[in-house]
């Protein structure tokens, strides 16, 4: 099987350098560029040859752009980094980019407690030497209808927690977000329940999909994505997949996240991808990707569900949504 | 130019300007990249708030005039109104053409299912009647009941913000979420439909001619003849 999710763990040496990633839009302006010289070249090889850069066709791509196992293309890193909705920043999408610039990250490290035989916390060097970091090109579904393709760097929950060993009495996973109302402005605001939290089932949080992303296109997690490391739980609504985690907690009972606490009538704690539960503010039924100008419609589980569908065996959608 | 500026007064250039402007900075931004990597939703959201916005302003007119008897603003409600209804116009075409490209399947589900989609075509639809009846010959024609057809805004711009409050991510109930904004526009409206009681109305009025009166007794008119 060839999934770009399912790939097998590489070395962070291997994983594509940001530089050779290709845009769509450069894909296009560069596929351009030589259409023209071809032109060029018909009429005046000439004014060809002094045009086109002697370099020219070294700086043509080497590869394709990045596809998901759909194909379709990843989202551009512009896209990906000042598109984001990162309260703790701003409401506003597009200030979280700006605001999130002088965010500290370094040191930076994740308490693993709880329900486990060996808690530890971990010093973000640590998590980032002692566990394969390896590339899921993944699909993000916002449960504001919207979605971008984006080719996440990580590491599997999985390999974590079995470290600690949860022990039997752990049922879920508790995730904490940094609570600093120095730097995270918004966590000002008495509208949202701070700090924000989420939570799995154990079996979510062990699956294969499940990973503690440290960057995206080959660097480092910008800060408006949820640096240094954060949740990504693809078959999820994205506000499930938490940001600038510091907390990883086992525990025995169903955890409170921060949107079903919110308005629980909306946000369920499962909150799967799910085209056939209506939400009453978006379609969940469409979605727009981004850089896309036509709706496409959203696919149960996000695409996910011959691998995780039987997470949900027995289970009412509707009634677990 | 010298004409211009006796024709318009500088209240209406300023609403003119105003209204066209928005719409020019939304074009501009939208052939320039610079309205989010979502540039459907960006317009949909800030078309909606700039016929709030301009609704709110019409509100605004009337208690402006009551405490300060500036005459003329009466007289602009009607630009502020129809303004309003134009984005309200734009707003729910892009809505149902860029957003949705006339899927009626999908329109239709919205409607069933989400109740603020059913404010927002509710505020749209009676808005119509008050655009369509804005002009002085209809004005004429359905005397009395001109005024209390456009009393109906009372009603819609309630609506509005509500329709507002419920497109945001939040609770209006346990006031948590991303309320603020919308929260603001509904407490104007609240307070400028206030302002409409007839007791504070009289209180304002009442208050208005007092201030005046001490103003003219502080500051006694020059004489007529003392040029």
């Amino acid at each position: 099987m060839n999934n770009t999710y399912k790939s097998t763990p590489i070395k962070s040496s291997e994983i594509t350098p940001y530089s050779q990633y290709l845009s769509r839009r450069d894909f296009m302006k560069a596929a351009g560029v030589m259409a023209g010289a071809a032109l060029l070249a018909a009429c005046a090889p000439s004014v060809a040859e002094s045009t086109v850069p002697a370099n020219g066709a070294n700086s043509m791509p080497t590869l394709p752009p990045k596809m998901d196992e759909l194909g379709n293309p990843t989202n551009s890193l512009d896209d990906i980094t000042n598109y984001n909705n990162f309260y703790e920043f701003s409401t506003d999408k597009g200030a979280v980019n700006p605001l999130s610039k002088n965010f500290k990250t370094d040191p930076w490290s994740v308490e693993v407690g709880g329900l486990v035989n060996n808690p530890k916390t971990y010093a973000m060097e640590d998590l980032l030497s002692k566990f394969t970091q390896e590339e899921r090109i993944y699909r993000l579904r916002c449960v504001e209808a919207w979605s971008m393709v984006i080719p996440w760097t990580g590491f599997t929950l999985s390999s974590l927690l079995k470290e600690v060993e949860p022990t039997s009495a752990a049922k879920y996973v508790r995730f904490e977000t940094l609570m600093d109302t120095k730097q995270f402005p918004g966590q000002g605001s008495p509208f949202y329940p701070w700090p924000y939290q989420e939570g799995l089932r154990l079996d979510e949080a062990m699956n294969d999909l499940t990973i503690l992303a440290t960057g995206l296109y080959g660097l480092p997690m910008p800060n408006a994505n949820g640096s240094p490391i954060r949740l990504v739980v693809p078959w999820k609504y994205g506000f499930k997949s938490i940001k600038s985690i510091v907390k990883i907690e086992l525990v025995d009972k169903q955890p409170d996240t921060m949107w079903s606490s919110i308005a629980p009538s909306e946000y369920g704690f499962y909150s799967n991808v799910n085209p056939n539960r209506p939400h009453p503010r978006w379609s969940q039924s469409s979605e727009r990707r981004i850089g896309e100008f036509s709706r496409r419609p959203t696919l149960m589980f996000n695409g996910y569900a011959e691998q995780v569908a039987s997470l949900y065996d027995g289970m009412s959608l509707d009634e677990y949504f | 130019m010298k004409n211009f500026f006796k024709r318009y007064t500088p209240l209406q250039i300023a609403i003119h300007t105003y209204a066209w402007s928005k719409l020019v900075i939304l074009i501009f931004q939208l052939f320039t990249h610079n309205l989010t990597a979502n540039p459907i939703q960006a317009l949909e959201q800030r078309t909606g708030r700039h016929a709030l916005t301009l609704l709110v302003l019409s509100l605004l007119c009337t208690p402006l005039n009551n405490i300060f008897g500036w005459r003329e603003l009466l007289k602009r409600r009607r630009a502020l109104g129809l303004y309003a209804f134009m984005y309200a116009t734009i707003h729910l075409i892009i809505f149902m053409d860029l957003d949705y490209g006339f899927a009626w399947s999908l329109l239709l589900q919205t409607v069933a299912e989400k109740p603020y989609i059913i404010y927002g075509l509710s505020t749209f639809l009676l808005l119509i009647p008050l655009a369509f009846t804005s002009f002085d010959i209809w004005k004429k024609r359905l005397g009395k009941n001109w005024k209390r057809l456009h009393q109906l805004i009372y009603f819609i711009a309630p609506l509005a913000a509500y329709h507002y409050i419920l497109s945001k991510k939040g609770d209006l109930f346990r006031l948590q979420g991303d309320l603020i904004r919308p929260l603001i526009y509904a407490l104007i409206i609240v307070i400028l439909l206030i302002f409409r009681i007839p007791p504070v109305r009289r209180a304002l009025a009442s208050f208005r001619d007092r201030v005046l009166l001490q103003f003219k007794r502080t500051n006694p008119q020059p004489k007529a003849d003392s040029h």
